[in-house]
């Protein structure tokens, strides 16, 4: 045992992180053997799972394989119809009928079938759609719960949720939903919705169709009246159909800001509601006085998260200029732990990116920042052959006017860039279009509040990031979309309160 | 007493308590499956500072642990040896002798351990003698009530003394991070430990809980971590208390190497401060093996 | 004030007001140099209003948002009491609104009856601005460590398309807007436009900073296009019973996705709600650890 001293000469040290020689760990895949997927999918309508009219269907794969998993029906404008008009009986004969407390009480029995069957959900959302078991079993199984368990006990307490006010449900809610959270967005949705008296038609993404499809299951298992709930699947003219349907009193959509503008301008003059939660660029601003070491985690847990397919991300990070040398350095250092590869197996951190067209607009970007003149790392870790995947990715020496700082690339590519004063790390955090989200490191609390009060986003992280719970609302200012989901604001979004009598 | 530290720093960065937990309940997740586990039970038992430390201890209860530390469990002759056996000053000689050859450590509590409340003087003539009755190396507690009274450099000046009364001993810094209150204040003492001569930091004396919490664990790493790419000198780690299942120990490997790196995973840099870890480490060891679980009472106290 | 008959020579000549409007504090004319005849319900001409372009518009806007951040920043307390001031500024000039009202053809008692609600209604949202917050505002119980709470926020710049209604429906559309913080561009494009351009004169005596409200006067074809589709305006309050109105400056707002409230009512006795802010105020939700 002695006390070694770097006597090389002048070369920094450095430390071993990561593979290479020495101990490492051994692959812990989880077990498939208890999850049930079937080869073919129906639509969920009135209660029943029924093949599209006409029997098109798509395919669904595993983005960690490229195998395929089933194919799944693809609804068409007929179907789309079909199923709005389940959700309009359903919401005039029974729904709207129903007492407060009875329909609270099928929502949490969803929360609690969502518990018992989690790992089974938890498996069948990494294998389609590629995200980490760790993710999956620890962050979006558990929230879907417990999204559907704080809104059914709404259900009954509508009454007092705003002063003055009495509130009525809108009637059928379409839902469109994104890939990156299938089963949790599916809950954000359905779960105040039909506790605040709604029925809906839910659209899940394309590559990610069977959780949503499994959570037709339980709520068919629940006891939920037919028609309550109905979930489409299909591409992109499948949700356009949901979300222009005539009879569908209010529509909610997740995905990009592109896509949302579309919906908004189809909607303009019907006086529909509406909820849009579209793209981000999150700035992720770490000041001179933060604790390093949990900005350097949160660094990563706001970009990798996911492989950084979350609108949320803190895709940008701006550094004061008097500790960017010393946080970049440990957050290479941090990356090097980070382990890309089977989505299955406990200890990846990033899994496989979820589409081949999802691949290759992050490799148009990675093309795009090293032409523009950003400094790109990324990190040694080996990747599997098949299957999509990209290694945790920063750009250094990025610029405000580079496309790679401005334009959402969803996936975990970092562009990194300094600001010397408070006011100039603020100013660049709003220099953007989008305002969905913003985080802030700092040791002094006067200066984190500050910053979070100035950035003009909805949800703001100080000395955390990418955190969230049913209880506390999220969504976007600016281009980010408009409306909230989740906590009393998420309620409001299904409600329409007329004066009381 | 020289005053080497005087003009030392003793700033530290901040820490933040929620996302140090966040970070080791994240570490924490990492599956450690066959080989890669059975090479972990092996690193740990290489790593282990067998300790008696109890006012009852005699001879005889040394010698025993000394033949504990010498063959851990006959029925697995290619284990590793523990590190070092540690033992209050006054059952140095014993332990010394019984190792005789063995290539195991012997480490000394010293300076008025547990609590640490005796004059200097006092401190370093009995880290002297333990040093003479031939400890390879000293465990020294840090004074608490000096350092949470604000008054760092007489606590750096103590270290830097005992580092110098211990001679060629290697001089492991007992923080007692139970008694600290706050990360911000482990993270500083660690800092001052490893600036005023430490070669070891180490969490816990073993009378104090919460010992070494993972939490803990992780910030004296990150500081390691610091010292090291700031001077290129390479400070060891210590857990000490609350460190007793196979289960525990796999953590605390996968955080030192998510931290440190590989170059930290031997025993010269880490070590074990525990009684009863190595006993749930060669039931885990015999389980890999056989497939069935194993009891306590299969391995020697 | 709208009498233009010749003066005998026993009588005084009135001195007339050229109404101009009002934008960053200011009282220019409309930079095109146009403007529109006002008139009476039997025809008679009563006063020249400028017919604002799409050019006043963008200095409107840029006038609002210079001023936003500051008002937004005036403590809540400040609002009240500047909006408590315009009520008085109100009350001083009733009778010069109950005339205006009256020229536009409302009785004398439905012209006092107006400016009294119009007043009672700046005195209302004074009281709002230190309250909604407190009301609508939370701290959500999140099953991490952390404190989390969801404060309002002004939206930003507010566009206004005023209502008919020519004080009360006009008042309720701004107070409620600057009370959250909001700064506004107010077009005012219906039949009686005085009691809007002389409001501006009240909000000028009224402690109100500039920019805060600026009030434009002219053509809603030519002027709401603009403001809809205006990148560097938040949010539109569309005070209008035409839904075709509300369609297309809707479709205008999707370039920055803008966040549209309509208001189709004509009658705006009850049109008066702690929701009227709300709907004019974004929802930030702020997370922060706790620890040691």
């Amino acid at each position: 045992m002695t006390k070694s001293t770097q006597t090389t000469g002048p070369a920094a040290p450095k430390l071993r992180l990561g593979g290479g020689d020495g101990w490492g760990y051994a692959p812990a895949p989880e077990s498939t053997d208890h999850v049930e997927l079937r080869g073919r999918y129906g639509l969920f309508i009135d209660g029943e799972f029924v093949d599209a009219k006409g029997g098109r269907t798509f395919e669904t794969a595993n983005p960690a394989t490229e195998e395929k998993i089933a194919d799944v029906a693809l609804a068409s404008d007929a179907d789309v119809d079909a199923a709005v008009a389940a959700a309009r009986r359903a919401y005039d004969e029974v729904w709207s009928q129903l007492a407060p407390r009875e329909r609270g009480k099928y929502v949490y029995r969803i929360a609690r079938v969502l518990q018992e069957r989690s790992r089974e959900l938890a498996i069948t959302e990494s294998l389609d759609g590629g995200k980490p078991i760790r993710e999956s079993r620890d962050v979006d199984i558990p929230l879907a719960a417990a999204h559907f368990f704080y809104y059914a006990g709404w259900a009954d307490k509508l009454d007092y949720a705003f002063p003055g006010r009495d509130a009525r449900p809108l009637g059928v809610a379409g839902q469109v939903i994104p890939w990156n959270f299938p089963l949790l967005m599916a809950a954000w949705k359905i779960a105040p919705a039909i506790a605040a008296g709604n029925t809906v038609v839910l659209k899940p993404a394309e590559t990610t169709p069977l959780t949503a499809l499994k959570l037709a299951e339980i709520i068919r298992d629940a006891g939920v009246p037919p028609g309550v709930v109905n979930i489409v699947t299909g591409a992109g003219e499948t949700g356009a159909a949901v979300v222009q349907h005539e009879d569908v009193d209010k529509v909610a959509f997740t995905g990009s800001t592109e896509v949302g503008k579309l919906i908004r301008r189809a909607l303009a003059g019907s006086g529909k509601h509406y909820t849009l939660e579209l793209g981000g660029k999150a700035a992720n601003l770490v000041f001179e006085d933060a604790a390093v070491d949990q900005a350097v985690e949160g660094i990563v847990n706001g970009i990798f998260f996911n492989q950084g397919h979350v609108c949320c991300a803190g895709s940008r990070l701006l550094v004061q200029e008097s500790v960017a040398e010393e946080v970049i350095s440990k957050l290479k250092d941090r990356m090097e732990t980070l382990i890309v590869g089977d989505p299955l197996d406990k200890n990846t951190d990033i899994g496989a990116i979820n589409s081949r067209a999802q691949l290759d607009k992050i490799e148009e970007y990675l093309e795009i920042g090293e032409a523009e003149g950003a400094e790109p790392f990324q990190t040694s870790c080996p990747v599997p052959e098949r299957g999509y995947w990209c290694r945790p990715t920063l750009f250094l020496r990025a610029s405000q006017s580079h496309r790679v700082v401005q334009e959402e690339i969803f996936g975990p590519v970092l562009a990194v860039q300094t600001f010397r004063t408070v006011d100039e790390g603020i100013a660049m955090a709003n220099n953007t279009p989008y305002g969905l989200s913003g985080g802030v490191w700092s040791d002094k609390g006067a200066k984190a509040f500050r910053v979070t009060s100035r950035i003009r986003a909805g949800v703001l992280w100080a000395n955390t990031y990418n955190k969230f719970d049913p209880t506390a609302p999220f969504g976007g200012y600016k281009e980010s979309g408009i409306g909230r989901e989740g906590g009393l604001a998420g309620l409001h979004a299904y409600l329409q309160p007329e004066a009381a009598a | 007493m020289q005053s080497s530290t005087a003009t030392a720093s003793f700033e530290s960065p901040p820490i933040d308590t929620v996302g140090v937990e966040e970070r080791v309940a994240r570490l924490c997740s990492r599956s450690i499956k066959k080989d890669a586990k059975l090479q972990a039970l092996h690193l740990t038992l290489s790593m282990i500072d067998l300790t008696t430390l109890e006012g009852a201890d005699s001879e005889g209860k040394v010698r025993q642990l000394c033949a504990k530390a010498l063959q851990l469990h006959a029925a697995l002759p290619d284990l590793p040896h523990v590190a070092a056996v540690c033992v209050y000053p006054a059952l140095v000689g014993v332990a010394k002798r019984t190792l005789k050859g063995s290539g195991i450590n012997v480490a000394s509590v010293a300076t008025s351990f547990p609590a640490g409340q005796a004059p200097v003087e006092i401190k370093l003539l009995e880290v002297r003698r333990a040093v003479e009755a031939g400890a390879d190396e000293v465990d020294m507690v840090i004074s608490r009530g000096r350092f949470l009274a604000g008054d760092f450099a007489y606590t750096a000046d103590e270290i830097a003394s005992v580092k110098e009364a211990c001679g060629d001993a290697h001089l492991k810094v007992i923080l007692e991070t139970g008694e600290l209150g706050t990360l911000d204040a482990v993270r500083r003492a660690s800092d001052l430990a490893m600036r005023s001569g430490a070669d070891f930091i180490k969490t816990s004396t073993g009378k104090i809980k919460p010992a070494a919490t993972m939490p803990v664990v992780l910030v004296m790493l990150e500081a390691i971590r610091d010292h090291y790419l700031r001077t290129g000198e390479k400070i060891g780690m210590k857990p000490a208390g609350g460190i007793s299942t196979a289960k525990d120990a796999i953590r605390h490997l996968v955080m030192v190497r998510e931290t440190l790196g590989q170059d930290w995973l031997d025993p010269d840099l880490y070590r074990f401060g525990a009684s009863s870890l190595a006993n749930d480490v060669l039931r885990q060891i015999v389980k890999q093996g056989s497939g069935i679980y194993q009891s306590f009472d299969d391995f020697s106290m | 004030m709208s009498e233009r008959r010749p003066a005998a020579a026993s009588h005084r000549l009135p001195v007339l007001k050229t109404h101009k409007v009002y934008v960053g504090g200011k009282f220019p004319r409309s930079e095109s140099g146009r403007f529109d005849r006002t008139l009476a319900p039997d025809g008679t001409p009563i006063a020249n209003i400028c017919r604002c372009s799409r050019k006043d518009v963008r200095d409107a806007v840029t006038a609002a948002r210079a001023a936003q951040a500051g008002w937004a920043a005036r403590t809540a307390y400040n609002r009240g009491q500047v909006l408590y001031r315009i009520a008085e500024m109100l009350e001083g000039r009733s009778g010069q609104f109950g005339a205006l009202l009256a020229a536009g053809g409302a009785t004398p008692d439905e012209a006092a009856a107006e400016v009294q609600a119009a007043t009672d209604r700046l005195l209302h949202y004074a009281g709002w601005t230190d309250k909604f917050q407190q009301v609508f505002s939370s701290v959500n119980p999140v099953a991490t460590s952390h404190f989390n709470f969801s404060i309002l926020e002004p939206m930003g710049v507010v566009g206004v398309l005023a209502p008919e209604s020519p004080l009360l429906g006009l008042v309720s559309s701004i107070a409620p807007a600057i009370a959250g913080g909001n700064t506004t561009v107010v077009l005012v494009t219906g039949s009686q436009p005085l009691p809007a351009t002389t409001f501006g004169e009240v909000l000028n005596s009224s402690d109100v900073p500039g920019g805060v409200v600026n009030i434009l006067t002219g053509r809603r074809d030519e002027m709401l296009a603009p403001l809809a589709a205006h990148r560097d305006v938040d949010a539109l309050l569309l005070c209008s019973p035409d839904p075709d109105v509300a369609r297309s400056a809707e479709i205008e707002a999707v370039h920055n996705l803008k966040r549209v409230a309509v208001r189709p009512h004509e009658d705006w006795t009850d049109v008066q709600s702690p929701y009227e802010i709300t709907d004019l105020q974004e929802v930030k939700t702020t997370w922060h650890p706790i620890g040691s």
